[in-house]
């Protein structure tokens, strides 16, 4: 490839033009004549058998159009996902509050109100069991068919006992992480239409339409080739709408089958925070061993994530967890357990980071109080274990390539004034003190062996008689900029031509195939080498086009700058939309399919070994903190966030990325908190106490990009949506524990809690 | 009952239900960046102006609005004659999901209605009412201090 035109540069994204005059659509903002709403009754036990459902008053209230249950639906009460256990309705017992029982339909919002009140439940309470640890123990009540150990991963290298006793030092800890809410700002929601074939079309706000696609197909019984899922405009994700919109587009859908209407099935934000999944909680065991040097010897961890009721997308969550456990280091002897034992509360499931910001925060304490153990400083002792090319991670996986790691250490140690602020912090006193604390991470980028069935995009590309073209791929955007982003690819593939002549059209289940879902920072990565598939293609004939322009051969032409020439004349050109007239004119095809299937990938799940991904992202993060010690408050009032992403394709877009990414970790990290009462009910679904970060608690944010390109991703690209917010919670608490010289091994860092800390 | 609006400088009169909400009789009116986004004031997603001043218009009753002026983010700018702000939310990469980008625009002009000078934290402290979820705020805010310059060069 020769020079680049269009990747690599910050241009505005085309979605925002609308977004910024108050135009774009999102499912809420559609109304179709003929429309019906539905709402989703669901219960609120933790572990119940269903006695009786009363539904036959509520049926009587004006406007109540139906009221759907389990045995309302013609083809199977069954979401799938990984596991069998997911159903849309529950069936003989309730095993979360939260989860569906009956779909409420009526003309308006109000009436569903109304009949809400007027359905009535008969219960009987079955002991109930709210820690994933416990869940696993003899004689725990048992909530899930598949039973209570919903997935077990582990990691086995050398020989655990000889590297402890190698070891001079031993670090042993404890570390528990909370919930964390996803907090999209637009809420989920589903339109269902039946379509006049006798199929179902299915708009909404969404990651994965093919797992919506084969989740309506499942509740409605009908072949895929009568259902057709589009996604809407998405008001953020980040994980929540990767297998929840599964259940809502389901529901809609069966709404609309039953009163042969469209329905809308939208949350509003209580309904949401109670009923959708989040991130898992966790508690982790570790003990690292270590040379009085600094040279990592052994870590053994045992790690429990809380994945509630359901195994919905646990089993995938936890193995990233369980990869991603001992941290971007050489650590030569490691056995690593890890468990998900079901418990009575919502299912958890994807969210930025997918199990492994729960060890992050706990490999990365541990790195902490070895450093003061051998009195080192916290960041050369990193610096001393990190990963480096041609090293192996801990599942015996060597890195040939792209291992941007050392560059992101210099970057963030250098604009942080790491050294500095390490050595005049500990002398500080008074009401406020300061600490500055580090984390390493890094990140398998797709879907990894663990999905590489389902690790494959296609993008349909089609030139317009007129130069402009229009192109259509698997993957969504919910925000996080992939259209502008497959966009500049577009421009590139078609050898620079401008993006303003590209179109990208809505993601359509029946215009492009499965192309795996949009989760694991793959989306540019998968994508991205689709639409240069389908490019290549095009540009074949074009070059044919050209050469009858050129009168030359097609191997003489050459594309650059949104022109064709040859090599030996480039001031002779015919323009893009010129040979796209021509081509047209001779009824050449310019419109192809490209297909990529990430390459292969490995694993043994009895050892724990193998090539878990295809490639790594990396990064640094440094946090300065301030903890107010009468108060307990903390403040992270800086962080240098250094990301190893590949090539980037546009840089502004990428550091939005790291900036939103750092502050949800800020969240995480001091003030996200799930209440929950005796019966794990969630007491705070709302916004005026489940507190996320605004404009006065974000920090001042500084991004550097590292650009260590991995080869076998269009033009070098890696992914890392999600790297930016993995590491915060762990540098911010290793600040925090820094500025008031206690431990502090669990998150979020309430001001209770800190207070707490600091009396003991 | 019918009440009298002046939405986006256009007199309207909108039959409405006594205890109607602002924000359900804009978006029945078709005002859709009038978003939805907790129904309890705390997130600024349904922000408007009324009478040049920022509200949530999921917290007021439309028949409170009798006779006033409501600005939506409709209003602000076209796309060969944008708003300020809108460029400068554009130009910054201000904008990720866009859903509370109507409210969050809203919210930054009802602020330089005010004070067309605004300091960092002036800016803080006068979107903070706006949650955003995706960007991190750091090019929101650097949007508004850019649309501030920028109106402050035209005067």
């Amino acid at each position: 490839m020769d020079e680049l035109c269009v990747v690599g540069k910050s241009i505005p994204r085309p979605d925002a033009w609308d977004k910024v005059m108050g135009k774009t659509r999102y499912v809420d903002d559609i109304t179709l004549p003929g429309m019906a709403y539905a709402a989703i009754y669901y219960s609120s036990l933790p572990h119940a058998e269903i006695k009786e459902l009363n539904i036959a008053k509520a049926l009587r209230v004006p406007g109540v159009l139906a009221i759907l249950r389990a045995s309302d639906i013609p083809g199977k009460n069954f979401i799938p996902m990984i596991k069998e256990d997911w159903t849309f309705f529950a069936k003989e017992k309730v095993v979360y509050p939260g989860e569906p029982i009956a779909l409420i339909v009526a003309e308006s919002k109000d009436a569903i109100m109304d009949a809400w009140e007027k359905i009535s439940v008969v219960y009987e309470e079955l002991p109930a069991i709210f820690d994933p640890e416990e869940s696993l123990k003899p004689g725990a009540p048992q909530i899930n068919p598949i039973g209570n150990l919903l997935s077990l991963h582990k990691i086995r290298t050398g020989d655990l006992e000889l590297g402890f006793m190698e070891s001079d030092v031993i670090i042993e800890g404890v570390y528990e992480t909370d919930y964390q809410e996803h907090a999209y700002l637009e809420t989920q929601g589903a339109l269902a239409v039946p379509g006049a074939e006798g199929g179902m079309t299915v708009y909404g706000s969404m990651q994965c339409p093919f797992y919506v696609l084969k989740g309506v197909c499942m509740i409605l019984g009908l072949p895929q080739h009568k259902v057709r899922i589009v996604q809407t405009p998405t008001g953020g994700a980040f994980g929540g709408k990767e297998d929840m919109p599964s259940l809502f587009a389901g529901l809609a859908a069966l709404a609309a089958w039953s009163i042969k209407r469209p329905v809308k099935l939208t949350l509003d934000r209580r309904a949401d925070i109670i009923m959708t999944s989040k991130r898992h909680p966790s508690r982790s065991y570790y003990r690292l061993g270590a040379k009085k040097d600094g040279t990592l010897m052994a870590c053994e961890a045992r790690v429990y994530l809380d994945p509630g009721a359901y195994a919905t997308l646990t089993p995938s969550v936890l193995w990233r967890c369980c990869i991603h456990s001992c941290g971007p280091y050489r650590i030569p002897h490691v056995k690593v357990d890890a468990y998900a034992g079901a418990t009575n509360k919502v299912p958890c499931g994807a969210y930025r980071g997918f199990g492994s910001p729960q060890v992050i925060f706990a490999m990365e304490r541990q790195m902490d109080k070895l450093a003061r153990e051998i009195a080192m400083d916290p960041l050369k002792l990193r610096a001393m274990n990190a990963l480096r090319q041609g090293d192996s991670t801990v599942t015996g996986q060597t890195l040939p390539w792209s291992v941007g790691l050392e560059e992101c250490i210099q970057k963030a140690a250098e604009a942080s004034r790491w050294e500095e602020k390490r050595s005049r912090y500990p002398a500080e006193d008074g009401y406020k003190r300061r600490g500055i604390g580090c984390s390493f991470l890094h990140y398998g980028v797709g879907l990894g062996a663990a999905g590489s069935r389902i690790d494959v995009a296609e993008a349909y590309v089609q030139i317009k008689p007129d130069g402009g073209a229009v192109f259509a791929v698997g993957t969504t955007d919910m925000g996080q900029g992939m259209q502008g982003v497959l966009t500049q690819i577009v421009a590139e593939g078609l050898g620079g031509i401008a993006p303003q002549q590209i179109q990208m059209l809505p993601v359509d289940t029946m215009q492009v195939g499965d192309s795996g879902p949009t989760v694991a920072s793959r989306a540019t990565y998968t994508s991205g080498n689709a639409i240069l598939d389908a490019c290549e293609k095009i540009m074949d004939e074009m070059k044919k086009g050209a050469a009858l322009l050129l009168k030359c051969e097609p191997s003489q032409v050459r594309a650059g700058g949104g022109k064709f020439f040859q090599e030996s004349a480039p001031e002779i050109f015919y323009t893009f939309a010129q040979v796209a007239a021509e081509c047209s004119a001779r009824h050449f095809g310019l419109t192809h399919t490209g297909y990529f299937k990430s390459p292969d990938t490995s694993w043994d799940s009895e050892t724990g070994q193998g090539k878990a991904y295809v490639a790594y992202s990396f990064g640094v993060q440094i946090a300065e903190a301030e903890v107010d010690m009468q108060t307990g408050e903390a403040r992270v009032l800086d962080i240098w966030a250094a990301h190893d992403l590949g090539k980037v394709v546009n840089p502004k877009m990428a550091q939005g990325q790291i900036e939103g990414g750092v502050v949800q970790g800020v969240g995480y990290s001091l003030m996200e908190f799930i209440a929950l009462d005796g019966k794990g009910r969630i007491q705070n679904p709302s916004f005026s106490n489940y507190i996320i970060p605004t404009s006065l608690d974000a920090p001042l944010v500084h991004s550097e990009i590292v650009e260590s390109v991995y080869p076998e991703g269009p033009f070098g690209v890696k992914g890392f949506g999600e790297t930016p917010l993995m590491g915060v919670a762990a540098c911010v608490a290793n600040a925090v524990s820094d500025a008031i010289g206690r431990d502090v091994d669990k998150i979020p860092m309430l001001p209770e809690r800190l207070l707490e800390k600091m009396k003991g | 009952m019918i009440v009298n609006l002046n939405i986006n400088n256009q007199e309207r009169q909108v039959e409405i239900k006594p205890a109607e909400r602002l924000i359900d009789v804009l978006r029945r009116e078709g005002f859709f960046s009038v978003k939805e986004g907790c129904r309890k004031g705390n997130c600024g997603a349904c922000v408007v102006l009324l009478d040049g001043s920022p509200v949530n218009s999921c917290l007021i009753f439309a028949a409170r609005c009798e006779g006033r002026r409501i600005e939506t983010a409709e209003s602000l700018g076209s796309t060969e004659n944008l708003h300020p702000l809108q460029k400068a939310f554009l130009d910054e990469g201000a904008i990720q999901c866009g859903y509370c980008t109507p409210g969050m625009l809203l919210s930054a002009k009802g602020l330089l209605n005010e004070n067309p000078h605004p300091a960092e934290d002036d800016i803080k402290k006068a979107l903070d009412g706006n949650l955003c979820r995706c960007t991190g705020y750091v090019k929101i805010i650097k949007a508004v201090q850019k649309a501030a310059e920028a109106i402050g060069k035209t005067r």
